[in-house]
């Protein structure tokens, strides 16, 4: 037996490896002469665009996965996915509409809809940040169990919510035909909304994912920085109209207008509430749909680079 | 054994691998809000976290064609060495160099337990990069190998209804279906049946034979001495014999009989 190697530690047994070329060099020079890699090290970051595009079909099989596993111990199953948002809306429905004849000016029949739209754009990047965060450290078996581009795991998080999302709009065209709100072109604008939020809201996991799986305690003080940022966005009521009440300064109008949420959910309610009420109440702000693709590209890009630049730290946990 | 000439290929490096794991919650007792506060401001870990060295100092070159089991007690950290050889778990201090991706094989390797075994054969396929025609042309081969449907249709009830054995059975063949350069097995064969133990005996052979490494932890040190034709005996986080199976395995029975 001549295969035994030198260990740091004497070792009982005794050693009598052939003379081999190899028995001078370093470990380093070793590994470079065989060329053999540092292993776990962090691919450049074409290379690591690449390897997940690579496992792109994985990214699509894991998310519907975790979206059949969701309800799979449940009776009606599958149901379950339009019958959630269904009896959401209905509470809101029962509430705000029948109890307390709360319409914000609007009217009912207009200030439902606008009600569920803000509160489903909302909960589509509500969901997104809150698995985002547990991605890495919910999923640690995961990790240190096979190799793949980590990348994979909040995009797939962000991708479970965008399927949730379209179940959850097929409730919202029967809530907007239920009150008269009749399709029309600009129904198609919420096709280039739903891209660019769920390029936000990826980006936006894949930051918390980072964040998350340094700082466990992130997990559960998330939910209070989001329903901050409800508050903020005007999921419930016309933001501008609110703020105006209060008279707070232009610029604070201004800036929280410009918030990413506020962003694509007035988007999306300009694209699908018509009529004379909602417009008073949909305030745009100048250059929305720019803002919308800037939040997109700068969370989105900027949330990969982040996620990136720790790749390899993440199997520790 | 076979003796090897003196073209060796090095495929797995560790040179002076050090491993520690941070705990968090694994508090020595004193963790006031002030304290945690304080040590969030100046990011150093504190008394909240402790700190596990679970690998000091090991150093191996593996050659291609071996097969080289890990043996030593229980959290003597030979599955935190395979891990960091696999590139999952980042080293303390020392480097590992391999060559290509090592796969790593362990017991609960992530498995999705509300899914069907049809399924997590496909997605753990698509996990370890296979192409989707890939994972079909292999699929009944891999379902045939774990002998999940021996006893009725299994493969397509959620793996939560398994037993331990048939689940890491699955696991076992859906690593193994794809031609590793270096497989590290973790203790997955040990709860499969004596039928089923022969065959994954048998195919890490045929692995190894495809000029590949294999590690291999095991408490059954008959299986050690079936598959394997060196091994490291790991103690307390440090290598304490490295050598041919028979020796290492004899002065390990000698340790542990006493």
């Amino acid at each position: 037996m001549s295969t035994v190697s030198e260990t740091t530690h004497g070792s009982a047994v005794a050693m009598s490896a052939a003379p081999s070329p190899d028995d001078g060099l370093s470990a380093a020079e070793l590994a470079k002469k065989y060329g053999l890699s540092v292993s776990g090290a962090r691919p450049s970051l074409p290379e690591y665009a690449r390897q997940l595009w690579d496992r792109r079909h994985f990214v699509v099989a894991f998310s519907r996965a975790k979206m059949t596993a969701q309800y799979s111990q449940a009776k009606l199953g599958q149901v379950w996915q339009v019958a959630t948002p269904l009896l959401n809306a209905t509470v809101y429905f029962l509430i705000f509409g029948l109890l307390m004849q709360q319409s914000k000016g609007m009217g009912i029949p207009t200030y439902i809809p606008f009600l569920v739209t803000g509160v489903f754009v909302f909960t589509f990047t509500q969901s997104s940040a809150l698995s985002g965060v547990r991605a890495i450290s919910g999923n640690l078996g995961l990790v240190r169990a096979l190799h793949f581009p980590r990348a994979v795991l909040p995009i797939s998080f962000a991708l479970q919510q965008l399927q949730q999302l379209l179940f959850s709009m097929i409730v919202l065209f029967a809530f907007l035909l239920g009150f008269g709100h009749m399709p029309k072109p600009s129904w198609l604008l919420i096709v280039p909304v739903l891209a660019l939020q769920f390029v936000f809201n990826t980006g936006l996991a894949m930051i918390l994912a980072r964040l998350g799986s340094k700082t466990p305690d992130l997990a559960q003080l998330l939910p209070f920085i989001l329903r901050t940022w409800m508050y903020a966005s005007g999921v419930m009521y016309s933001l501008v109209e609110a703020l105006k009440k209060t008279h707070a300064p232009g610029w604070l109008v201004d800036v929280l207008s410009a918030n990413p949420a506020a962003v694509y959910i007035n988007l999306m309610r300009d694209a699908l509430i018509s009529g004379h009420a909602a417009h008073k109440h949909i305030v745009l702000p100048q250059h929305v749909w720019a803002l919308g693709v800037g939040w997109a590209l700068l969370v989105g890009v900027g949330g990969f680079v982040f996620f990136w630049k720790a790749e390899e730290q993440y199997g520790r946990g | 054994m076979a003796e090897q000439n003196d073209t060796r290929i090095p495929t797995v490096i560790a040179d002076d691998v050090h491993i520690v794991y941070r705990v968090y919650g694994g508090n020595t007792g004193r963790g006031s809000a002030t304290a945690a506060l304080n040590r969030l401001v100046r990011r150093k870990p504190g008394a909240g976290v402790r700190e596990v060295h679970a690998v000091k100092g090991v150093s191996f070159t593996a050659y291609r064609g071996q097969a080289i089991g890990l043996i030593g007690s229980n959290g003597s950290g030979k599955s935190t060495l395979l891990k960091a050889i696999a590139g999952l778990l980042p080293t303390e201090r020392g480097k590992v160099y391999t060559d290509g991706q090592p796969s790593l094989l362990g017991v609960n390797a992530a498995m999705m337990n509300d899914l069907t075994g049809e399924r997590n054969v496909i997605l753990g396929g698509l996990a370890m990069g296979m192409s989707r025609e890939e994972i079909r042309s292999r699929y009944q081969g891999i379902v045939d190998f774990s002998g999940i449907n021996e006893k009725g249709d299994f493969i397509t009830l959620p793996m939560r209804t398994y037993s331990s054995g048939m689940a890491a059975r699955l696991r076992f063949s859906i690593a193994a279906a794809k031609d590793h350069d270096v497989l590290m097995i973790d203790e997955a064969l040990a709860t499969g049946d004596r039928a089923f133990q022969k065959r994954s005996e048998a195919r890490v052979r045929e692995l190894r034979q495809e000029a590949g490494t294999v590690f291999l932890v095991s408490h059954n040190n008959r299986s050690i001495r079936d598959t394997c034709d060196r091994v490291l005996w790991l103690e307390r986080g440090e290598l304490l014999m490295d050598g041919p199976t028979d020796e290492v395995v004899r002065a390990y029975e000698k340790e542990t009989a006493r």
